[in-house]
């Protein structure tokens, strides 16, 4: 893969399962006694973090770790000029210390993107979050927590081809949406969106998912692999996006009624964290089904993969 | 009688070769074989009636870093221009008598076009309460354009008022549409790249529904509106709809509109950061043609400098606008002569004869005949540039750099002097 991921929509098939191959290998070094590697000893990775987000920064910090690297965290408030340091003079500081990778998490749509095609820095850059529009790496390890649950241990090599993928909740302001949508039809997967009509894109029938008011029509006739619960932002509820979160809930939420409608073998996600009771009732988290706390697990390995994939520079099929 | 001159060859819009004689700041005669104390040779070349911009922000005062009223009327004399309507978003706000007599007086001292200048219709740009629009009709600056641009004039009952109001000196209130509330955090054109790009979207919708209400309102108090910047189809329809019903409304159309779509926003280069946004390749479509059959009036640029910081950051954090003074006559000359859709009649009648006639500019927008006074332009059609960053203006943040376009500014005269001669700013030292 090229030096940044910036995108799910980056990758293609084979350097997603390239990814998730490696991360395979990652998970094994997670289970020894001593879970560490000497890979990228010497190389500095930069966690840049413009919003708080404990789990994303300490998922990349202990990724990195494992693989030797030194590891710096960076947090910085406020984003725009008027407000203090630019997302410029960061990077270029940054720079200047000589960072060979930078993740970076930052509340505008874009900023990884500009992070990397503004010749301010040098060093790779992997996108952690960026606003409402995407998150790859939380594609990348919700891919291989399905690819582990439904094809077992002979995973190794394998896409997502006619896994059906229920994606629930707002999907207007979800970089979790966004990324899974790219990585699920690269691999092969088929994807519906389930939500409110306030809270999909307004122009979503471009988007390439199959598009669902009701969840309960979704789980009888779709009978999915997969349900993936959003997280429901506290800023929805106050901006009329929908009148209650009883009302949602009822509507919109995974509860233990709905568990009993999966099918054989099919899975509960949630990127975490959960406002139980809301999106997800507290039955169902904790279900057998749940994906929940190996999604927080795979992080780990995916991310250990992506900072492998981007650092280690002579890469076999180095395509970009 | 003073010393003249003759520029030679020349093609009024479409017409054939003639010679212009210019004596003082008025054309003299206008034939062949005219001679007078210089000749140029200006064979190839269009002449059109100085162009007039209805929409330009000169920053002066306040933000002097972006642009002065200097850099900003040399931008506007590259371009061709010889009048720019300064829009009253400066700091101070453009609210009072004594901000708008101080912009025009800057513009005189500048010397390279006329700058009419608009007045806030609401004091602060706020909203809340008209400003005094009658002292700033009544002041040195003769002011008759009104406009919040930047922001719209949302209150139903204050737009009411100022329509209203500005009837009792001939005046045009300029609008803004934007419905404020559709529009909160709005970053780009809500559509299927938005929805990609994960950026909060800024609906048609919050356009078309301010002009229908302003349209309406105008007729119910029979005054006449101007609308800023169109950007959608939706909005051509209901303008026609206006002016078919006889509704006293004009509208204009940017450059940047015309050439370019939501598309470039998937770069999330800021330089692509405008309001009202970049729109689809079916609006451009929709306002070419409306631009062609006379639904819109004119072409103003809404020239917006920014300085390089408030583009060199993230999309969210950048300011909205691009600069399009020296850029302008191109696209109009691609969108309606180069097209093979119109021709140099129509890009005089939108880029000086309408928008001079809409603020009512004294010497401007006057068909080139002999008695009126010398504001030309001449074009060189056949020339090609790349666009590069540097410019007359003191902002780089213009949209086409890198892009090749068609024609040239090779002269432009305001009242007798060469502004731009050759291309080449000339030096204006007028007291």
């Amino acid at each position: 893969m090229s030096r940044n991921l910036l995108s799910a929509g980056d990758l293609s098939r084979d350097q997603a399962i390239e990814i998730l191959d490696i991360a395979e290998g990652m998970a094994d070094v997670n289970d020894r006694d001593i879970k560490k590697l000497p890979t990228l000893r010497g190389k500095t990775v930069v966690n840049l973090f413009f919003e708080d987000s404990t789990r994303t920064r300490i998922s990349f910090e202990l990724a990195a770790k494992r693989l030797s690297a030194d590891v710096i965290n960076f947090s910085a408030k406020g984003s725009s000029v008027s407000k203090g340091e630019s997302l410029k003079d960061t990077a270029q500081t940054l720079e200047a210390m000589g960072a060979d990778a930078v993740v970076i998490r930052h509340s505008a749509s874009g900023a990884a993107n500009v992070l990397a095609h503004s010749g301010w820095i040098n060093g790779a850059i992997v996108n952690a979050g960026d606003g409402t529009h995407e998150h790859p790496t939380q594609a990348l390890l919700d891919a291989f927590t399905m690819r582990k649950r439904l094809h077992g241990n002979p995973s190794h090599g394998k896409a997502l081809e006619g896994v059906k993928v229920a994606i629930v909740g707002d999907i207007l302001h979800s970089r979790v949406a966004r990324s899974n949508l790219l990585l699920l039809n690269t691999l092969g997967a088929e994807v519906h969106f389930v939500a409110p009509p306030t809270l999909l894109p307004a122009n979503a029938a471009s988007m390439k998912a199959q598009l669902h008011y009701s969840l309960d029509e979704v789980l009888a006739d779709e009978k999915p692999d997969v349900v993936m619960m959003l997280r429901v932002q506290a800023e929805r509820m106050n901006a009329s996006y929908f009148p209650s979160e009883r009302e949602y809930a009822r509507i919109w939420g995974f509860n233990a009624d709905r568990l009993t409608k999966l099918k054989p073998g099919a899975i509960v996600m949630h990127p975490g964290p959960m406002n139980r009771g809301l999106e997800i009732d507290a039955i169902s988290a904790d279900s057998p089904q749940s994906t929940v706390l190996e999604q927080v697990a795979n992080g780990v390995s995916v991310r250990m993969a992506v900072l492998f994939s981007v650092l280690s520079g002579e890469r076999a099929n180095n395509v970009n | 009688m003073s010393t003249s001159f003759v520029l030679k060859n020349v093609s009024i819009g479409d017409g054939p070769a003639v010679d212009i004689q210019i004596t003082g700041d008025i054309v003299t005669a206008i034939g062949s074989g005219i001679t007078g104390t210089e000749q140029i040779d200006c064979s190839g070349l269009i002449a059109l009636p100085g162009l007039v911009d209805l929409h330009t922000h000169l920053r002066e005062p306040g933000f002097e870093q972006s642009e002065t009223v200097l850099t900003g009327t040399q931008a506007a004399a590259l371009g061709g221009f010889t009048a720019v309507h300064a829009m009253a978003n400066t700091s101070p706000v453009a609210d009072t008598a004594g901000v708008v007599e101080q912009v025009a007086a800057l513009g005189r001292e500048a010397g390279y076009a006329e700058v009419f200048p608009i007045g806030a219709v609401t004091v602060g740009l706020e909203g809340k309460q008209l400003a005094e629009l009658g002292a700033m009709a009544n002041s040195k600056a003769n002011v008759r354009v009104f406009s919040d641009d930047g922001k719209c004039v949302h209150d139903p009952v204050l737009m009411r008022r100022a329509l209203e109001y500005v009837k009792a000196f001939g005046g045009v209130i300029a609008q803004h549409a934007q419905e404020p509330r559709l529009t909160e955090g709005a970053q780009m054109h809500e559509g299927a790249v938005s929805a990609e790009l994960g950026l909060t979207g800024w609906p048609s919708v919050a356009e078309e529904s301010i002009i229908a209400r302003d349209v309406l309102l105008a007729e119910h108090v029979g005054s006449r509106v101007h609308i800023c910047h169109l950007s959608t189809a939706g909005s051509v329809e209901i303008v026609r709809w206006a002016k078919a019903r006889g509704i006293s409304v004009t509208a204009e159309v940017t450059p940047h509109h015309l050439l370019l779509t939501d598309e470039l926003v998937r770069s999330y280069d800021s330089v692509y950061k405008v309001n009202p946004p970049l729109r689809t390749e079916g609006d451009v479509l929709a306002l070419r043609e409306a631009l062609i059959d006379g639904t819109i009036d004119i072409i103003a640029t809404d020239h917006a400098p920014h300085p390089i910081e408030a583009k060199d950051c993230e999309w969210n954090a950048a300011a909205f606008g691009m600069i399009g003074l020296e850029t302008a006559a191109s696209i109009a000359q691609l969108v309606l002569v180069d097209s093979g859709k119109s021709n140099w009649k129509r890009v005089a009648e939108v880029l000086s004869i309408n928008p001079a006639r809409i603020g009512q500019d004294a010497d401007q927008g006057v068909e080139i005949s002999v008695g009126s006074v010398a504001n030309l332009t001449l074009i060189d059609p056949t020339a090609k540039r790349t666009v590069v960053a540097q410019s007359a203006s003191k902002s780089t943040n213009s949209p086409y750099v890198g892009l090749e376009l068609p024609g040239r500014v090779k002269h432009t005269i305001f009242r007798g002097y060469f502004t731009v001669r050759d291309g080449n700013l000339a030096k204006v030292g007028r007291a």
